[in-house]
Order: C-alpha cells, then structure tokens, then sequence
C-alpha cells in the first residue's frame, strides 16, 4: 500500500510545514524582541509590556517548533544534516547562543514580582540576541541556495545576499510581531505598534528589492527558478499578498492586515522551496539524495499524525485562552 | 586541544547542566498538581501558596532547561556530525516522540501559568495533569535514545542493510531501554523532592517555622521517601541490564581488572588500571557475581578481556559508581529518620533531623550527575557501544577550545542567575502572603 509513496517528497513537505508554524509563531516571538530593542517614543515602557505580555503564555510553545524541525532535519535528511552542521559551524553555534541567551533573558528579567524589567541589561539582552539570530538564520538559510562553498565561510552566509536575507528575515519578523501585537493592545499603543508595522513592511520590501537585485549574481539558480513559469506565480502572489497586507493596515484593516501578513511570509517560504526543488542545499544535495532509508523515514513520518491529534487541540486550547482577548491585568501572576 | 577532548567536555557539562534544570522539570510539576490538589479538595489555603510559589520557580527552571536543552539538540549535530550521520535516522524516532511531548509540556504550562485569572480553579489545576504527563514522557523517551546508544538492537542491520532498519522496533523494543528509562525518571522525582526538603529545612534553621515551611517540608518528604525506596531497586535492576548488555562497563564499575568466578563486591576504594589493582576497597566474597547473575559462584567478564586503548576511564567510572550508590543508601536513611522522627517524636522537628534533611538534596543532585558519569563514561571508547567509535563521531572544525571555554562561561552565568533570582522567590514567599 505504501510502497509507492515518495517518502523523500513527503518528508521534505512535513518540513517545510514545520518551518512555516516555526516562522510564523517562532518567528513572531523574535520579531518581538527587535520591537522590544527598538522601542521608542513616550510609551515604550507600554510598548515593552505589551511585548512581554503577549509572548509570556505562548513563547516556549512556539520554541519547540524549532526543536521539531531540527529533529525532523537530522532524522530524515541526515545527509544533508552532516553537511549543514560542519559547513555552518560557526553561524548555527552564533545562532544556539542567540536563542540561549534571548530564551533566558526573556524569563530573567520577567522574574519575581518587582522584576529586574525590561530596562535591564538582561531586558536588552533579550532584544538584541533576538534581532542578531534571525539575520543569522535568514543569512544560513541562503546559504544553503547561493550554491557557494559552505566550508568558505564569506562565500556563503556572508555574503552580500546572505546578509540582505538576513535582514530580511529581521524586518519580516518585526513586521509579523507587530500586526500580532496591533490585536492585542488598544487605544493609543495599538496605533504605536500599526505605525511600526508599516515601517518594518517599507523596510522587507526594500529588502526584498535588494535581495532580488543580488540574486541573479550570488543565487543565479534561486534566481532562475524563481522567474521560471511554474513557480513565478507562487513568487507573486507573495509580493500581491504582501502589498494587500501593507494596504490593509494603512487602511486601519488590522485584523486583515495581521492574517494577510502570515499568508504572505508562509507563501514566500514555499515559493522558497519550491524554487530550491530538487535542492535541500544547492548544489550537490538533492531531497532524494540525502534522505534517510524509506523504512526509517516511513515509520518517523507515522509517529506525527499521532503526535498533532495531541498537539493541535493544546494549542488551539492555549491561543483561545490568551489570544483574541486582550491580556488581564495580573495575568504575569497568581491573584486568588 | 584535541577535538575530541574538547568535544567530550563540552557535551558532558551541557548535559550536566540541562539535567539539573530537567530533574526539576520532572519532579516540580507533579508537586505543584499535589499541593493545588489538596488545596482544591478543601485543604489549608498555604497549600495553593505553595502551588504558586512553586510554579514561579518551576517557570524559571523550565526555561532554562528548555535553552539548555536546545544546546543539547544543537550539539548533537554540532559537536558529533559523524554519529548522527550513521544514528540520525534511528534516534530521531526517540527525539521526534519527545517533541510532542516537550510541546504538551510547554503549552500547558503556559497554560499553568498565565492562567491563574483566566481558568477556573478546578480548570487550572486540570492544565497541571499534561505537565506531570509531559515532563515524565519526555524523560523516558529520551532515554530511549541513550539506552539505544548503550545496547544498540538492530545495528548490524544499521550497518549492512539500513533500508531494512526500523527505529520505532531499535528504540523501543530495546530491553535496556525500560529498565533505564524508570531508575533515572525516578532519579529525577527523588532530586526534586529531596532538594525542596532542602530547602524548607534551610528556612527553619533559620528560624521560619510556619505552616508554608512545614506543609512543603510534608508533601517533599512524601515524594523524596517514595523515590528513594525505589532507587536502590531500580538501580540493581540496572546492574543486571548493564552486567548483561555491557560487561566491559560493568567491570569498570567495579574494577573487575580480570576474569573470575565468584568475584567479590567492592565498596570505595582508588583503582590503580596500571597496576590493576584496587587501593583501599572493603571486599565481600563473591558479591558481585551475586548481585550481577544471581548465584555468588558466577563467572564476572573483567577488563582483561578487551585490550587496555578500549578501556573506559576505570577511575572515575568506579569512584562516580561508588558515589552514587553511597548517596542513594544515605538517602534512603535521611528519609526513614525524618519519617520515624515524625511518629515517635511527636513531629517536632529537631536540629539533627534539619541538618540532615538540608544535606539530602546535595546528595541527590551528586547521584543523579555521578550516575550519568557512569553510564556515559563507563561507555567509552564507544559512541554508540561497540558499533562506533566516539573518536570517529567527531566534527572535524577548528577552534572547538575557544567556543568550550565561551559556553563554559555562558553557562556559569546562566547558573549564578537562576540561583539569584530562585533566592528572590524565596524572599518573596512571604511578601505572597501578606498579599493574599
Ligand atoms: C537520585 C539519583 C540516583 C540514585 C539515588 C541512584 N541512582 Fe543509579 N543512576 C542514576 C541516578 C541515581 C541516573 C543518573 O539517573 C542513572 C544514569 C543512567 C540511568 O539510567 O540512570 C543511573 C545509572 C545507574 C546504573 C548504570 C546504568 C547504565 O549504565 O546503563 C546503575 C548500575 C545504577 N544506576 C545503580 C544504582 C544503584 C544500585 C543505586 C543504589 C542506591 C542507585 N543507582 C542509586
Ligand atoms: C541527561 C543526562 C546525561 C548526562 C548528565 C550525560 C553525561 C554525559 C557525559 C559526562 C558525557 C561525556 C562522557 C565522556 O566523553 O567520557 C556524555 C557524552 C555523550 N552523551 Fe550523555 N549524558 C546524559 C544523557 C544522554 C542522553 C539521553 C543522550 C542521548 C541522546 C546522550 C548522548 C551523549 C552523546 C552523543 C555523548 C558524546 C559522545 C561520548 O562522549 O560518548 N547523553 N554524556
Ligand atoms: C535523561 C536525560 C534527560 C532528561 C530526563 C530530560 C528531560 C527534559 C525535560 C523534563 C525537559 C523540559 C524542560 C524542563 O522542565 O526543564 C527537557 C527539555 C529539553 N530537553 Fe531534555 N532531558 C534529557 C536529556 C536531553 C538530551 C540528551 C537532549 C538532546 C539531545 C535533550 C533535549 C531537550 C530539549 C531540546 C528541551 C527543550 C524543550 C522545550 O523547549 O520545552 N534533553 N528535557
């Protein structure tokens, strides 16, 4: 019954599906530590707590989705996982510190009931590690498309388009943070947080132009295949998706503009993937080449469904709880 | 430094350190869903005080463990490129299980956390259930993977025919792996129990006698005896598996240096490997092989059947052993001192009793770090036990002193701030109930 099934093409979908709830939950979080850096103006103490707030109930949830793709990476592309771990040595040890320090700053200076507060060294710890591990990330992602030596470390994740994707990566997160944070705050922060979502969307798309100028010199096969006929269309409907998103919140539409904002970033990633395919890391690694042995991948592959019809009702149960109402005062802590 | 050294270091002291945090991760919620419990059914309110004390402390620990966890999933890959390579494919069947459960953990005490306005009381105490669940799952399945990488079921077909590998029969149908999996979850309850006990007793050292101190001394005497009653239990059946699965680990344990029937039991003592011999050890005849095959006239296999460059580390495997038992025994005896303490005693709580009561968590935490010492020193020369080779596991990347001695300090950072700030919650115990 499964034997004609490509687990290879399987896996590689389940992963890419895993970088998506990781982008879009994980993401956000780190997104909410650059606004949590860059907080200014008279209500940047608001600002912060708001940030706090919103990330406190939801914020190690949505971490394991970065332990989940990992193992997912390791399990059914161990091939490619070898390649990846000693080309990028450096950057993924940079980006462990990142998280290490982002993870711990986060409940530091949460902690104790008059805590050490966002101005603290640790408060700004916690931004800054964030906002450095996600150009890190971007910048690690196109390494593995720009088809440069991995072992070279300035030919690949720093290379002029490793670090526009960085930043790419930096401003689309911060906009995805704060279209989440515009739902959960009101009055005059809810505008605060609108105003900053326009400028880190006027920041990813000049990124994006930039990214797309370097492309044809540093990424010539992304390049190619990105303008190819079969993906073209996934590529502009993110750019459509995109420019309604950015619409959608100069028009005060928030709720439409925050749905839109995902659906641009999760469309993106997968005309990503698409034009990577057949590539896992361009060039020499193919999804069919450096995946594990069917039987292993078939019986991992199994374990997930099951794992979801555990997962998918605790977090719609997590998100009912704390999103879509906004925060209680005392929500940090017991009041009964 | 050579890499692999630094390597081995490295792994070590971030295992090291995840398990003090993980320890806690296991043992605190179940703690927490006991005090809110009675609480619920009636009880004296300090028993819900406690459920919140504790659940800010265990939030702390719990996100450290989760970072340092992270580092852990990282290091695999980073630090052993060539393991993961031959093994990936097989423990990720283990760690892919243990996701789920690390996403139940993590959404519920989310849940537990923030929810104290949210959910009503009964609602609340509910969201504690899939923590407990959670935090024991994910103790027991990533076990599966180390037990796998002591007796590895199905190598062979690993090595010769992978496509017929099948990593859910590798890693759970490992007869290693159930044993393990229960003496060192339970490790992990008797060091959250012992080192709350710990603490409670500091506190009325010092003076502070009310009904807080002597409720969360109760319940963590409850869950510290129960555990260290099964410890030594668990721990023989241990000694069995390892005496069948890994005679050579079983001999470093013990200093066995040769081949012998009715091989005695040493208690303490130095191993000296060059001149196979053991300094200072008490001996009782034919002790070992009782304990390891069941009749004291059993022939033990000693180092001397495998050539002395696959030798583990004989020192520090049979001192980390030693250790560990003498720290179970002791345990076993601060627990009926405090209980017997309780009955004849009327319950008043004297200064010996505390003395030794603060001294338990110590003991705790030291067999819970000396018996992964055993088991993964007492591995050596092999990664994944007589498959591969932890030299042939190694990242060929340069520099790996620089970034040991950069984790090391992050480490101990990470280490001094928690403990400040666990000091802060203490403080603010009683700022909570004035406020209640
Ligand atoms: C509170 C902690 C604690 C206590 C009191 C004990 N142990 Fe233990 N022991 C552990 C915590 C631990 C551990 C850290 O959790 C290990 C490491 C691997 C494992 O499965 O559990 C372990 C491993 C371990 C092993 C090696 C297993 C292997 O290498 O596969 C043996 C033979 C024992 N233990 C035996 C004992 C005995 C006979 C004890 C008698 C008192 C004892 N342990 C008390
Ligand atoms: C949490 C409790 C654990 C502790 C405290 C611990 C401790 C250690 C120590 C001290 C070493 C270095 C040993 C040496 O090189 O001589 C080591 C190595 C290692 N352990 Fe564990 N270990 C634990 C559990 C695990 C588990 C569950 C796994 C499997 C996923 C694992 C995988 C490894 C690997 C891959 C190495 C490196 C290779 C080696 O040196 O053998 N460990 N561990
Ligand atoms: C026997 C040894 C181990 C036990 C008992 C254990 C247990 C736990 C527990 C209970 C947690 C939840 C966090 C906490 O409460 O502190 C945790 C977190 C974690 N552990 Fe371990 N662990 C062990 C070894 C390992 C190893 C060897 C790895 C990886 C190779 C690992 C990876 C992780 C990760 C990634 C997390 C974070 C999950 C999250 O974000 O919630 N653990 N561990």
């Amino acid at each position: 019954m499964t034997a004609g099934v490509p687990w290879p093409d399987v896996a590689w979908l389940v992963a890419v599906a895993a970088m998506t709830a990781y982008m879009l939950l994980g993401g956000a979080d780190f997104g909410g530590g650059v606004w949590d850096l860059f907080a200014w103006g008279q209500d940047a103490a608001l600002q912060r707590r708001a940030i706090a707030r919103a990330m406190g109930p939801v914020w190690e949830a949505n971490h394991v989705w970065l332990i989940f793709l990992l193992i997912l990476l390791f399990t059914l592309f161990p091939i490619a996982f070898h390649r990846l771990v000693i080309g990028l040595y450096l950057p993924l040890n940079l980006v462990l510190l990142g998280i290490i320090l982002r993870g711990a700053a986060f409940v530091f200076r949460a902690h104790g009931r008059r805590g050490i507060g966002p101005q603290s060294t640790w408060g700004r710890t916690f931004g800054a590690a964030s906002s450095l591990t996600v150009v890190l990330l971007g910048a690690s992602l196109a390494a593995t498309s720009s088809g440069g030596d991995l072992t070279i470390a300035w030919r690949s994740w720093l290379s002029p388009f490793a670090i526009v994707t960085g930043l790419f990566a930096l401003s689309a997160t911060a906009y995805l943070a704060a279209t989440y944070l515009t739902l959960e705050a009101s009055g005059g922060l809810r505008k605060t947080f609108r105003a900053r979502a326009l400028l880190a969307g006027e920041a990813a798309g000049l990124a994006a132009v930039l990214g797309l100028a370097l492309m044809p010199f540093e990424a010539p096969r992304l390049f190619l295949r990105l303008v190819a006929p079969d993906v073209l269309g996934l590529a502009l409907l993110a750019a459509g998706l995109g420019a309604g998103s950015y619409a959608s919140l100069r028009a005060g539409q928030d709720r439409l503009g925050r749905s839109l904002a995902a659906a641009t970033l999760s469309v993106l990633l997968w005309s990503w993937a698409a034009a990577q395919w057949p590539y896992i890391i361009y060039p020499g690694f193919t999804v069919r080449g450096s995946a594990a042995p069917a039987l292993a991948v078939r019986q991992v592959l199994t374990l997930v469904p099951f794992g979801l019809v555990l997962l998918l009702p605790s977090l719609w149960l997590l998100f009912h709880v704390f999103k879509g109402r906004l925060p209680i005062d005392g929500d940090a802590g017991p009041a009964r | 430094m050579e890499n692999l050294v630094a390597a081995r270091i490295q792994m070590g002291f971030t295992l090291g350190f995840h398990m003090l945090f993980a320890a806690f991760g296991v043992g605190f919620p179940l703690l927490m869903v006991l005090a809110e419990g009675m609480a619920l059914r009636g009880g004296p309110a300090h028993y819900l005080k406690l459920a919140q004390i504790w659940g800010k402390a265990n939030a702390l620990l719990f996100a450290v463990g989760a970072v340092s966890g992270t580092a852990l999933a990282f290091e695999l890959g980073l630090l052993w490129p060539g393991f993961m390579l031959l093994a990936g494919s097989t423990i990720g069947a283990g760690f892919a299980s243990e996701a789920f459960a690390f996403f139940i953990e993590a959404i519920f005490i989310g849940l537990y956390l923030y929810g104290w306005n949210r959910l009503s009381p009964l609602g609340h105490w509910l969201t504690g259930i899939p923590i407990v669940i959670g935090g024991m799952a994910s103790a027991a399945l990533v076990v599966s993977v180390d037990a796998w990488m002591q007796h590895p079921v199905g190598a062979a077909s690993l090595l010769r025919t992978p496509a017929r590998a099948a990593p859910l029969a590798m890693l759970f149908q490992n007869p290693h792996w159930p044993v393990m999996a229960l003496h060192a979850t339970i490790a992990c309850l008797a060091a959250t129990g012992f080192t709350l006990a710990t603490v409670y007793a500091m506190g009325m050292l010092r003076g502070r006698r009310d009904e807080i101190h002597k409720a969360g001394l109760r319940i963590a005497m409850v869950l510290a005896t129960g555990s260290a009653i099964l410890m030594p239990l668990t721990g023989d059946m241990s000694g069995k598996a390892v005496a069948a699965f890994q005679p050579t680990k079983l001999a470093a344990m013990e200093s066995q240096f040769r081949t012998q029937t009715a091989a005695p039991l040493r208690i303490g003592g130095l191993p000296d490997p060059k001149a196979r011999t053991v300094n200072y050890a008490l001996e009782i005849p034919g002790g070992l092989s009782w304990l390891a095959y069941g009749r004291s006239s059993a022939r033990v296999v000693g180092l001397d059947h495998v050539r002395t460059a696959d030798w583990p580390d004989v020192p520090v495997t049979h001192v980390s052993f030693q250790v560990m038992v003498g720290a179970g025994l002791l345990m076993v005896v601060i627990a009926l001192y405090y209980w017997w303490n309780m009955r004849s005693r009327g319950g008043g709580l004297t200064r010996s009793l505390l003395g030794a009561l603060v001294a338990g968590g110590p003991l705790a935490f030291f067999a819970l770090e000396t018996g992964w010492m055993v088991t993964e020193v007492g591995r050596q020369p092999w990664v994944v036990y007589g498959v591969q080779r932890t030299a042939d596991a190694v990242t060929p990347a340069h520099d790996l002193l620089g970034y040991l001695i950069g984790y090391a300090l992050l480490y101990l950072l990470l280490g001094t701030t928690v403990i400040w700030l666990l000091r802060r919650v203490e403080r603010e115990a009683p700022a909570l109930e004035e406020a209640a």
